[in-house]
């Protein structure tokens, strides 16, 4: 490497990198003192950034008796126990809450939005890419403003609505609700990432006798794998991560989705169970960061795999 | 197997263009039909057409004796390979390969047995469990190949198939694609803006420009009897030097520039439309090959002075200028074109042992009984 190479970013985290200072490097001490300021930059960076995580995490596993004992060290002490993950999942509170029940209620809400939007989308974007619409981009265009509109002007509204219809208090309320974002942001992007398969694809498979949906679903649908997943992973964190509807819409707290069964968790009338909070917090957050860690590598890996010349 | 016939066929997009005009060809059973042209001349659309891909405006397709205007792509029994060749990427290339036949739901080990067969036509037996991201241009282009053989269609259909090989590779796989279709028999209608590939590859060749077909012909014959201007262009490479000349008042002399070539009575003879022309303007072919160094007895003779030298070892091309006014072809290639943009350019073909260099003056012999003739109007060629 170059003695009076200029710093290299390489996109790697930076912060474990402490700049090489040997002494035969001539490199003007300015410059040194720079790299050292950058790299003290990011660690303190990413130390803000993971520590509240860690707090969380170290938190959790705290006993209620190592709680009461209050905080001397950073770092955690020898006694960590999963009981407040236990708690958390068995216990119903007194107004009827339970956050295991709320966990599932999450998921199944969060797989019915991806399960519909995952359909409906895909047959939009379709037919989007591949039709002669006249307006075709003000369509889309349009699809995608509807999915901008900001979540707390829509609260009302759709509160009105639903109570009109019948609909309040029931998953369908959030479901629908969801939709309402993913569908229109997940048909732009489909419809995007249907136009960059060549149409020959599928005219090869229609010449080899397939129909028209065969061709869909065995050859366009493969290759469009890694969008579709994307799609879905973002709808269910949409959905997984709401709390504005939610707590608007529901009422049963057997019907609580996770972050409004958050609330109100671990507090009782003489002390507020912050290990009780925290480990709801680390089962909130864990699944759609190990599906984000996930999905990455499939999006990435998919669309490598789509050589076609 | 079945012949394929175009009647009058037409096709006019939603924007009024209109990109193939009632065109007639007639592919008879396993014939092998080339189509070339310039870039937008038509000839995809009409392949696209054939294979149901593109719906036709106006004509009657028949493949044997079926009309088959209104059929789906899957009922009307053809094989096509795609310019990119379009292979599933998700599938290995034993699934590419076997992908009609499932469609087509034949029995597993039927498909197994085809497709076996197919990739030991191709030499494709070691490579039957790769994806085609694993391949080079030349197998994934025989991939492509062995999807349209597999199925034993009764028309095949090949869009530009080797425009992405390389050059060395496209002259072995030139050949292959041939030996190909002669051994399965099928009728086969190839496209491509390749004269080389025509004139090697098709029985016959039909030479398309502006959506109609200038001519087909087999491809000597093309060569040799180009209906009009752009064809003679068109076909031959170097292509044929084309000048204007004005025909003397006694039609026995063409002055060219300032010089002049006589016309010997059996050529008037034999071509008496050329008497109505006298005293006026005519378009004269040359090919490059009928345009060898003169010697001293010669006495039909042009002077050139040579641009430049291109030895090819089996043969020399010696770019010249002479100060008659060269004629462009309508839509010929561009890039050939645009390389004797200069007044009076020309290519004459020699023996490579020459030693000619650039800025020598040279005489040129002019085979006046292989010259041909075109109206400038019309842009007719004048056979008779």
């Amino acid at each position: 490497m170059s003695a009076l190479s200029a710093p290299q970013s390489t996109g790697a985290p930076t912060h474990v990198a402490t700049p090489d200072v040997a002494p035969r490097l001539r490199r003007p001490p300015g410059k040194i003192a720079l790299r050292i300021a950058f790299a003290l930059l990011i660690v303190i960076f990413v130390v803000g950034m993971l520590f509240p995580f860690y707090w969380i995490i170290i938190t959790s596993l705290k006993s209620p008796a190592a709680l009461n004992r209050g905080t001397r060290s950073v770092l955690p002490s020898a006694h960590l126990t999963l009981g407040a993950y236990r708690t958390d999942l068995l216990m119903t509170s007194v107004t009827g809450v339970n956050f295991g029940r709320a966990l599932l209620n999450s998921v199944g809400i969060g797989l019915c939005v991806v399960a519909v939007t995952v359909v409906l989308t895909t047959m939009a974007g379709y037919a989007l890419s591949r039709t002669r619409i006249r307006g075709k981009k003000s369509i889309l265009g349009f699809v995608l403003i509807a999915g901008f509109f900001p979540p707390l002007a829509m609260v009302g509204p759709l509160f009105l609505t639903y109570e009109r219809v019948h609909l309040l208090d029931s998953y369908p309320s959030l479901i629908i609700t969801y939709m309402v974002y993913t569908l229109p942001l997940a048909t732009w992007f489909l419809a995007n990432f249907f136009s960059q398969i060549p149409h020959q694809l599928e005219e090869a498979a229609l010449v080899d006798g397939a129909t028209r949906l065969q061709a869909l679903r065995k050859v366009i649908l493969p290759v469009a794998a890694p969008g579709i997943f994307t799609v879905a992973i973002l709808s269910f964190i949409l959905s997984w991560n709401d709390f504005a509807f939610s707590v608007s819409f529901i009422n049963t707290p057997n019907m609580f989705t996770a972050p409004l069964a958050l609330m109100g968790l671990g507090q009782s009338q003489y002390q507020v169970f912050y290990n009780r909070i925290d480990a709801a917090v680390v089962m909130i957050t864990l699944p759609v960061a190990l599906l984000v860690i996930f999905a990455q590598r499939r999006i990435v890996s998919g669309l490598t795999a789509g050589a076609l010349k | 197997m079945a012949n394929v016939s175009l009647e009058r066929i037409t096709k006019i997009y939603n924007n009024d263009f209109e990109a193939v005009h009632q065109i007639d060809l007639e592919i008879a059973d396993g014939e092998f039909m080339v189509l070339v042209g310039p870039s937008g001349c038509g000839k995809t659309t009409v392949l696209r057409m054939v294979a149901g891909l593109e719906e036709i405006t106006s004509g009657i397709l028949r493949i044997g004796d079926r009309v088959v205007n209104n059929l789906s792509p899957k009922d009307r029994d053809i094989a096509m390979v795609f310019q990119n060749y379009a292979l599933y990427p998700h599938m290995t290339v034993g699934e590419n390969i076997g992908f009609g036949l499932k469609m087509r739901k034949l029995g597993k080990d039927e498909i197994q047995r085809k497709v076996r067969d197919a990739t030991a036509i191709l030499g494709l037996d070691d490579w039957i469990d790769r994806k085609p991201g694993q391949l080079s241009g030349g197998q994934r282009q025989r991939v492509a190949m062995g999807r349209a053989i597999v199925r034993d269609p009764s028309v095949f259909l090949m869009d530009e198939p080797l425009s992405n090989l390389d050059a060395k590779l496209r002259v072995h796989m030139r050949a292959e694609v041939s030996r190909i279709q002669r051994r399965l028999g099928a009728p086969t209608m190839y496209v491509t803006h390749d004269q080389t590939e025509a004139m090697t590859m098709g029985d016959r060749v039909a030479v398309l420009l502006s959506g109609n077909v200038q001519q087909c012909d087999a491809p000597q014959n093309l060569y040799d009897h180009p209906d009009n201007l752009f064809v003679a262009a068109f076909i031959g490479s170097p292509s044929m030097n084309l000048y204007e000349a004005h025909f003397a008042d006694d039609g026995t002399r063409l002055l060219l520039g300032s010089q002049s070539l006589s016309l010997p009575e059996r050529i008037r003879a034999a071509r008496p439309g050329l008497a109505a022309y006298s005293g006026r303007k005519i378009i004269i072919g040359l090919r490059p090959e009928h345009l060898p160094l003169a010697g001293p007895v010669d006495d039909q003779v042009l002077c050139g002075d040579v641009d430049l030298v291109e030895a090819l070892g089996s043969e020399l091309l010696v770019h010249f200028t002479i100060d008659a006014q060269r004629v462009r072809a309508e839509a010929a290639d561009e890039e050939e074109e645009d390389q004797f943009a200069g007044r009076g350019a020309g290519v004459a073909r020699v023996d490579p042992r020459l030693p000619i260099k650039p800025g020598d003056a040279v005489r040129f012999a002019v085979d006046v009984d292989r010259m041909q003739f075109f109206d400038p109007a019309t842009t007719k060629a004048i056979w008779a």
